[in-house]
């Protein structure tokens, strides 16, 4: 039986960690995350852990603490948000290329400047490229349950590639909900030990981690990454059924909500995909066939799957909580419109949204008027601005 | 540990490469002649060598054989030495000279 | 109560709107509602105003914004009424309920033409007396859930008694004084 509680996100989160109790914390405080290794350097105080917890002095040494811990052969986690993620850069890129399985809460913060500690997402998409696999969380409940999954995912076999878990600063963070736990035994059950083939403290094989990489290997190495990446779908729907056979709670790769016959759709990440469901409930009941794709799983991407649960809407809104800045449209736009033409799929219109940046609010009221503007693209078969902001002052 | 798990070289395929390209075995780098980057060559003055053994620590690439039971050192190991003539440097006797 | 009850709060930081209204998530979560408790986090500041959300249902909720139509608007510091808008969305069959000595018709006349329920608490007075220190989160949680109705008064009461001894686990001395002031409180809201 879950438990029934209620928790902040960053709680929930702190919580999955003590269950999980990995081998190595480290971490730098940087808000809306800081609640996470405050939390958890609690259970290690009291020892309900026994995780060395590294308090550093920056995020670069904090990642750099994880891929140390991590190719010594520990279970490694840490947490952070938007400057703290951009101090880590340099060393995401060698986590992942080390193939290092550290699973990280990404606490999703603007990323400065102008100065603003308030939630976009624009620190985790600037990321998302460095080869980590990207989980997107609505709830706090979703939060919980996508890191009990993350280190699976991230130690299995087929994808030893680092995890992100990405969740809305504030939103998710600092606000208490209804949640359902899992007990800490079925949670150790399920996680498992984590037993690495090959680690630098193991005396019987000296290994070397890192090597120079030059013209004739990188470009294998990058492929092979690419490869983990691809192979991580299966392992995370795999983790995922047996996660909902535990739990009841079922994940894929995203959600659909009211798409069987839905005629415009919203593509959208985190936290606002509940609002949009509020307001899809609303505007079904005015006969509006409104739907909703949440993507849970960014990276690796779901080209195939998310076109064709799109194919049969006449017009689809991306809505990015970032802007690529790129004089065009954000990524979830760019990536999602990519899948529709690789698969074929060309008569559905598409529109994109920057919306939220820096905390901007984002009100059911937002989301009514993506679907009327959707409406009025379906009626006039019109796209005449597709890279659109939602909620400015203009 | 002298076989060489790996055996991977710049024909290998991504299929043949370790996953981050970690080297699953020690004590490779014998396998690996870094004597032909070597512009100048150390050579060994044996009648001046009074066996002090100043020279053998500092050789980046262990290139000072010790060959007997006494600790006495032989010749260089030319197929890793690499010229950097810190031996010499540190020789007291003018025992090894660059050339 | 079937749909979904929103609550706006109004302190100024350091008096524990945020704490009052994560308390009153708990007390609703503890009789088996589907809540949520969230600040609207801005300069953090002693003194400066802050506002503080809750929403309360039977239903799960998914809505994740901040609250622009209130059932109801609790405020902690009367002081607010000239600084901010505090009835800004209220919902005329809804109500305010305000920390002062005033009478309700006198807060009424600082509420911008705000025609729904206006109830007033004298939670200085009364922190003072059963705590012996200025808290008004407590008397306000108390006065909330009076105005509000959203959970039995009784079932409030031995919730906080819980939660309190939890809560105050290193101090127990101080659990009576804060029931008494939950209890007192419940029976001392005016304008009802």
């Amino acid at each position: 039986m879950s438990i029934r509680e209620r928790l902040s996100g960053n709680e929930a989160v702190a919580n999955a960690m003590r269950q999980i109790n990995p081998d190595v914390v480290a971490a730098f405080p940087i808000t809306p995350s800081t609640e996470v290794p405050q939390y958890f350097s609690t259970f290690v105080n009291n020892g309900s852990v026994d995780t060395e917890f590294v308090p550093v002095e920056s995020e670069h040494s904090a990642m750099s603490a994880c891929v140390g811990a991590a190719a010594a052969g520990g279970r490694v986690m840490t947490a952070t948000s938007a400057n703290g993620l951009s101090l880590m850069w340099e060393i995401l890129y060698i986590a992942s290329s080390l193939r290092l399985p550290i699973v990280m809460s990404c606490v999703n913060r603007a990323v400065s400047g102008p100065l603003n500690i308030h939630n976009d997402h624009s620190d985790s998409m600037g990321a998302r490229d460095s080869g980590w696999i990207q989980l997107y969380c609505e709830t706090n409940q979703e939060a919980y349950d996508n890191i009990l999954m993350a280190n699976r995912i991230a130690e299995h076999l087929n994808v030893q590639l680092p995890v992100m878990v990405c969740y809305d600063g504030f939103i998710t963070s600092h606000s208490i909900e209804n949640i359902e736990l899992e007990e800490d035994d079925k949670v150790k059950a399920f996680v498992g030990e984590y037993n690495p083939e090959h680690y630098l403290l193991n005396k019987k094989e000296p290994i070397a981690v890192g090597p120079l990489d030059l013209q004739p290997y990188l470009f294998e190495h990058k492929f092979q990454q690419a490869e983990a990446m691809r192979a991580a779908k299966d392992v995370i729907l795999e983790v995922s059924e047996e996660f909902a056979k535990m739990t009841g709670r079922k994940y894929g790769l995203f959600e659909e909500y009211k798409m069987e016959d839905a005629e415009v759709a919203i593509v959208v990440l985190n936290s606002t995909a509940g609002t949009a469901k509020h307001t899809i409930d609303e505007l079904r009941e005015k006969g509006v066939k409104a739907g909703l794709i949440k993507p849970r799983v960014f990276r690796p991407f779901p080209v195939t799957e998310i076109a064709q649960a799109l194919k049969n809407v006449k017009a689809v809104a991306m809505l990015d909580k970032c802007d690529s800045t790129n004089g065009a449209a954000g990524p979830l736009y760019t990536e999602v419109t990519s899948a529709l033409y690789t698969e074929g799929i060309a008569d559905v219109k598409t529109v994109n949204y920057v919306y939220g940046i820096g905390g901007r609010d984002v009100k059911s009221d937002d989301i009514e008027k993506v679907f009327a503007d959707l409406q009025e693209i379906v009626s006039t078969g019109k796209v005449e601005h597709p890279f659109r902001y939602l909620g400015l002052k203009d | 540990m002298s076989e060489n798990k790996c055996n991977i070289n710049a024909k290998s395929t991504w299929k043949e490469l370790t996953p981050g390209g970690t080297i699953y075995d020690a004590a490779n780098s014998e396998e690996f002649h870094t004597g032909d980057w070597r512009s100048k060559k150390p050579v060994f003055h044996a009648d001046k060598c009074k066996q002090c053994g100043l020279c053998l620590p500092v050789c980046p690439d262990s290139c000072i054989p010790i060959v007997d039971e006494a600790g006495n050192r032989g010749d260089f190991k030319f197929d890793f030495c690499k010229g950097c003539g810190v031996c010499a440097k540190v020789c007291p006797f003018g025992a090894i000279t660059m050339e | 109560m079937s749909k979904l009850i929103e609550i706006r709060w109004h302190g100024r930081g350091g008096q524990g709107a945020k704490t009052a209204s994560l308390l009153l998530a708990d007390a609703a979560f503890n009789t088996g509602k589907y809540i949520q408790g969230f600040p609207e986090y801005g300069p953090e500041r002693m003194g400066a105003p802050i506002t503080a959300y809750n929403r309360i249902s039977d239903e799960p909720i998914t809505i994740h914004s901040n609250i622009y139509e209130p059932d109801f608007v609790v405020v902690v510091d009367d002081t607010l009424l000239e600084a901010v808008d505090v009835t800004a969305g209220l919902k005329e069959d809804g109500a305010i309920v305000v920390n002062s000595t005033k009478t309700p018709d006198e807060v009424r006349r600082l509420l911008n033409g705000y025609k729904g329920k206006v109830c007033t608490i004298d939670a200085r007075k009364i922190s003072e007396e059963t705590l012996g220190k200025y808290f008004p989160n407590t008397p306000m949680l108390a006065a909330i859930v009076k105005v509000s109705g959203i959970m039995d008064e009784q079932a409030f009461l031995d919730d906080m008694v819980e939660s309190f001894k939890h809560k105050f686990a290193k101090k127990p001395e101080v659990i009576d004084g804060n029931m008494e002031a939950l209890r007192r409180s419940l029976n001392e809201v005016n304008g009802l």
